[in-house]
């Protein structure tokens, strides 16, 4: 039984991440129609950010908000200055566009800081740990799924009850009527970029709060997982996505308990992927089907 | 208040629209009829800014507005119901009526939602129901409120009626006769071409993107050999009863 509720816990403490990113992809699915194979270079991009303010000392809480600002700001230039010149191209130039900026991110971050690890200190605490009733409790995982709690009740709220989140998600239902209403594609797309960012800025923290460096695949690893997490969600629903991302990190943990000691990861993660396909096969549009996703 | 001069629009190679001019004066009601095919929707989407024309310049106010973008031609007091509706059903009711009051302050939007609720009660007792639960005649009350929204001082409608029951057809055209009382100036294109027409202050006729007939409403309702010729035999009669 505890170590049930131990593979809960730390599946959730995954699979909250997995949420965050996932969502990120949907929302940028739902209203440009692509699927972002660049979105966890934001992850890179806050890692990087924290290790330059790591190195001059800055406190923790501070790089954790720089991560999530430095996610954000990325996020929106990557829109501006790649995404936009391509909106109205075929979705195989998109795709190719965000392949482009997934292998442009890794380059650079060689060239201007190293192809190597960089490790800076993270918060000890987040190692500290309870036992209670047979389990063990590890901080950064409980922080880990409260903050993935409180930001999606916030994503929540930003959806169903401001302009901007509606307006979100009219457009992903329909652009061109959302357009006939007064909106405007460039507004709705930058803050969707701009939220997307946010969720992975934030997603980025709990990474780097369990495993403080930077390299610049950092992303790829994750983004894998984002992206499957979305799809088995249903490409463009949000509540999919975080329902995708939870179930991943859940078949995650009980896959890596259930199996003989020493497997390797990589051949956990072929047990999951296995799992996935089993899904599509009974469900080939995910768990929750997307009637309507249109773009620009 | 419109002025439409010369017109084309083009899909890839076919020309849906061939030069078509017309204008529309404030306060008129203008119905638009033709067969299918005829570049009704086109010529209104054109107008609204969904499709770029490849000549022609479309005024509003002696402003061009040419190819602007659909959210510009909203700030400037133009609004489309679009065919078949278009309304976001993943949204509440509710919520495609704040939406469609996105350009407008917040004072204003609380004031047109109000104003919404009073003319279309319906909405109203369906205000946090998912817009995809709606029938045919609430969806399309749906529309008409949602375009409302910007308060437009010219309002394109596109097939009001398509789809509908003859009961609801008649609370559409009963809706366009209270529009126009408000003073707004409407441009609507129907199937139920004759009714239309008979409403209409003035009409066009429209045949493969071209304008072959034009002239006040009921002088065009009265041509036979209009409907004969060019809408056909069926065009006058409702479409499929609303479900």
């Amino acid at each position: 039984m505890s170590t049930l509720l131990q593979n809960i816990v730390d599946g959730l403490g995954r699979g909250g991440t997995y949420a965050l990113l996932a969502l990120g992809i949907s929302l940028i699915f739902g209203v440009m129609h692509l699927v972002n194979f660049a979105h966890a270079e934001l992850i890179t991009v806050g890692a990087y950010a924290a290790y330059g303010l790591a190195e001059a000392d800055v406190n923790w809480w501070i790089l954790a908000v720089a991560i999530v600002v430095s996610a954000v700001v990325a996020s929106v230039a990557v829109e501006r200055v790649a995404f936009r010149w391509v909106r109205n191209a075929s979705p195989f130039t998109m795709l190719l566009t965000s392949f482009a900026i997934e292998r442009l991110s890794h380059a650079l971050w060689q060239v201007l800081v190293s192809p190597k690890k960089q490790t800076f200190s993270g918060p000890a605490w987040a190692f500290d740990t309870w036992s209670v009733g047979g389990i063990r409790l590890e901080l950064m995982d409980l922080l880990t799924i409260g903050v993935t709690i409180a930001v999606l009740a916030l994503t929540a709220l930003v959806f169903t009850r401001t302009l901007f989140g509606i307006a979100v998600r009219g457009a992903a239902e329909d652009f061109d009527a959302a357009r006939l209403m007064g909106v405007r594609a460039n507004r709705v797309i930058s803050g969707a970029f701009a939220y997307a960012g946010f969720l992975a800025g934030v997603a980025a923290v709990m990474i780097l709060m369990r495993s403080p460096t930077a390299e610049p695949t950092l992303g790829a690893d994750w983004l894998l997982k984002a992206v499957v997490a979305a799809v088995i969600g249903g490409l463009g629903s949000f509540s999919g996505a975080v329902i995708g991302g939870l179930a991943l990190g859940l078949a995650e943990v009980f896959l890596r308990s259930y199996l003989p000691a020493g497997t390797p990861e990589r051949l956990t993660d072929a047990f999951v992927f296995a799992l996935i396909a089993v899904l599509f096969i009974v469900r080939p549009a995910g768990l929750f089907k997307v009637t309507s996703a249109e773009r620009v | 208040m419109l002025a439409v001069d010369g017109l084309t629009t083009r899909y890839g190679a076919i020309t849906a629209l061939h030069a078509v001019s017309l204008h529309v004066d404030s306060g008129e009601l203008v119905a638009l009829v033709g067969p299918n095919g005829a570049g009704k929707t086109t010529l209104l989407n054109t107008v609204a800014g969904l499709l770029r024309p490849a000549a022609g310049r479309v005024t509003l106010d002696g402003g061009d507005v040419t190819g602007k973008d659909p959210a510009t031609l909203v700030d400037a007091g133009l609004a489309l119901v679009p065919e078949r509706r278009r309304i976001f059903r993943d949204l509440t009711v509710g919520e495609n009526l704040r939406l469609a009051g996105i350009t407008a302050s917040t004072a204003e939007r609380r004031q047109r939602l109000g104003e919404a609720k009073a003319l279309f009660p319906v909405l109203d007792a369906k205000w946090h129901t998912s817009a995809g639960y709606l029938s045919g005649g609430e969806a399309q009350q749906l529309a008409v409120a949602r375009a409302l929204m910007s308060d437009p001082r010219l309002l394109l409608l596109d097939e009001p009626t398509l789809g509908l029951a003859p009961k609801l057809v008649d609370v559409i055209f009963e809706l366009l006769v209270t529009l126009r009382g408000q003073g707004r100036t409407i441009v609507v294109v129907e199937q139920n071409a004759r009714r239309a027409l008979e409403l209409a202050d003035r009409g066009y006729v429209l045949r493969t993107g071209r304008i072959v007939a034009e002239g006040p409403g009921a002088a065009l309702a009265a041509r036979a050999d209009l409907f004969a010729a060019f809408v056909g035999v069926g065009a006058d009669l409702g479409e499929e009863a609303d479900r």
